[in-house]
């Protein structure tokens, strides 16, 4: 039975939501104006004062908060709380930067964790499943994140964490793991190792729900997973800086619901700041409403979204985010057009003859920017007849360039050559000096 | 009549691809008689004619090579002026395509052979085996 872990919470009538958020946003405002240095000295700069937001609509008077005034204040500098409250560190990798850190109270942690026990009970988990979290365990959010939540609903955790993949099968065999939650990459990797080892996940495995995320993925790429293994795969979304993994599709599989009570969601238009309408594209800003060791105030989180405002058919009321089109800072910008790797990839998984994995190599040669995808022929793709490995290569370029807008080399590569990952897939190299 | 199995592959184009494919095939005791390379810039396909297909497309798609199997056929070609033409006449005027072909002597050979892919194997076999060409049997090319 897929019930609700929080009912009143979770079908919140949403004018009571509203008024709730607004209570919330004044004294999250008023907090982190008393208790951190940083955002007294951000207002003063922008002229606002706590007084001065009366309701949710005020929130625009409010200064944004961006990665970068957690690199420049690291490690704890846009902390709100002395380390006496803090219970745990997370550190993000840093690899196009500074690290980032994020505290954690007590009760961060209890938000965190009842935020992901909502999610994972609106997918049908429940006491009776196994939880295989095959996300990394340790600085990054996601292992332990997820483990919390899923023991939070009274599931039994399987913490593989990642690689080892042929003992992760091994065990998702032997103790029956009904649900597994890793990266979709990584994923993909699982089941063709798995069929390396004869192992048929759809008929020699419990698994049945997929909870996919810490790399846009596209709805290709889920309807591959799901006909490849029979699961149901949904998207899981959260960033460290605003917890973790926190929000997930329900099993109406139509956007992620964004806890209202726990987070103020705002979707802007990049160029002008101003909000966008629900239905358009646009930048997501969260503000923490219920998160006290670290709270942000109108946080760019470097994601692209859109939102849908009026409540799901599941019955839940607060907001919902539609798939994540891409990270700001992924975007490509190739002969001044801006590319998304994810578009990329929504290209490729809706051609048959391409593989499951792929790469995008930028060169600059002379004033040119060269853009060339990898992709890795699959059985079936394969035609001993040169010519229609030629018409393949012509028909994604021109499948590429109808979406993209600017022509792209292909080159069909053999099969298991482009690396596969454990966590994030590193999809994108840009050999380009700039 | 059982067709001959020609096992094609595709292969990237950078060293020591060929000679992963011919260790792979020699460690499994699979004999090669006839290959032939058909390339397209940064990859290419080979195509060939082994003693024992079956094991030769176990063991190469157990090292992970795209690889597959193609019915083909072996026909036996004076190895004189004329021979090739004698042959791909018969198909032209039947209106069989010939995809590609490649030949290949035999160390027995007054003869040589002639493999070809064509687009409909049925009416081509029919056309050669009326103007008495002789076509070769799985085990005929097994026991070369």
């Amino acid at each position: 039975m897929s019930g609700y872990w929080d009912p009143h919470m979770e079908r919140m009538p949403l004018k009571e939501l509203r008024t709730l958020q607004e209570d919330r946003l004044k004294s999250i405002v008023r907090y982190v104006y008393d208790h951190s240095a940083f955002y007294r000295q951000r207002f003063k700069s922008a002229g606002v004062e706590p007084g001065d937001i009366k309701s949710l609509s005020d929130v625009v008077k409010l200064p944004f908060t961006r990665k970068t005034d957690l690199r420049d204040n690291y490690p704890t500098g846009m902390f709100s709380l002395p380390r006496s409250e803090v219970v745990r560190y997370h550190v993000s990798s840093g690899t196009t930067g500074k690290p980032t850190v994020v505290g954690y109270t007590k009760g961060d942690i209890e938000a965190w964790t009842e935020s992901l026990a909502r999610a994972l009970t609106s997918i049908g988990l429940g006491r009776d499943d196994v939880v295989q979290v095959g996300y990394g365990y340790g600085l990054f959010t996601g292992g332990l994140g997820l483990h919390y939540g899923a023991e939070r609903i009274g599931a039994a955790v399987l913490p593989t964490s990642t690689g080892s993949t042929e003992r992760q099968i091994e065990l998702m065999q032997d103790l029956g793991s009904t649900a597994i939650a890793c990266t979709p990459s990584y994923f993909l990797h699982m089941i063709e190792v798995a069929e390396k080892m004869g192992v048929s996940i759809r008929n020699d495995t419990q698994l049945k729900t997929g909870i996919f995320g810490a790399e846009p993925w596209s709805l290709e790429t889920r309807k591959r997973i799901e006909d490849a293994t029979g699961i149901n795969a949904y998207d899981i979304y959260g960033t460290s800086e605003i917890s973790g993994p926190l929000f997930t599709e329900c099993r109406e599989k139509n956007g992620i619901h964004v806890w209202g009570d726990m987070f103020l969601t705002e979707v802007l238009d990049p160029k002008t700041g101003e909000p966008v309408e629900d239905g358009e594209r646009g930048e997501l800003v969260f503000t923490t409403l219920h998160k006290f060791a670290m709270p942000l105030i109108r946080y760019k989180i470097g994601d692209l979204s859109v939102m849908e405002s009026e409540p799901c058919e599941c019955g839940r009321t607060h907001p919902r985010i539609m798939r994540i089109l891409g990270r700001t800072d992924d975007m490509l910008i190739i002969r001044g057009i801006n590319v998304f790797p994810s578009q990329v990839e929504s290209v490729l998984m809706n051609i048959p003859e391409v593989g499951d994995h792929w790469e995008i190599i930028v060169d600059r040669k002379g004033p040119l920017d060269i853009m060339t995808v990898r992709v890795e022929l699959t059985e079936s793709g394969f035609s001993d007849k040169i010519a229609d490995l030629m018409s393949l290569k012509k028909k994604i370029s021109k499948e590429l360039k109808g979406v993209l807008n600017i022509a792209a080399d292909v080159d069909l590569v053999e099969s298991g050559t482009i690396p596969r990952s454990m966590g994030k897939a590193k999809r994108v190299t840009d050999n380009r000096k700039v | 009549m059982a067709e001959i199995k020609q096992i094609s592959l595709f292969v990237e184009n950078r060293p020591g691809r060929m000679a992963k494919v011919s260790k792979t095939l020699s460690d499994a005791d699979v004999n090669i008689r006839a290959l032939t390379i058909a390339e397209a810039g940064d990859f290419g396909v080979i195509r060939m004619v082994v003693d024992d297909p079956e094991r030769g497309y176990k063991v190469l798609k157990e090292n992970g090579f795209t690889v597959s199997t193609t019915d083909v056929l072996a026909v036996e070609m004076k190895d004189t002026p004329g021979g090739l033409y004698e042959i791909v006449n018969t198909l032209g005027e039947s209106g069989v395509n010939v995809d590609y072909a490649y030949a290949f002597v035999t160390t027995k050979a007054e003869r040589a052979m002639l493999i070809l892919r064509v687009d409909d194997l049925a009416k081509a076999r029919a056309a050669l085996s009326g103007k008495g060409v002789k076509i070769a049997t799985k085990e005929e090319i097994q026991a070369i």
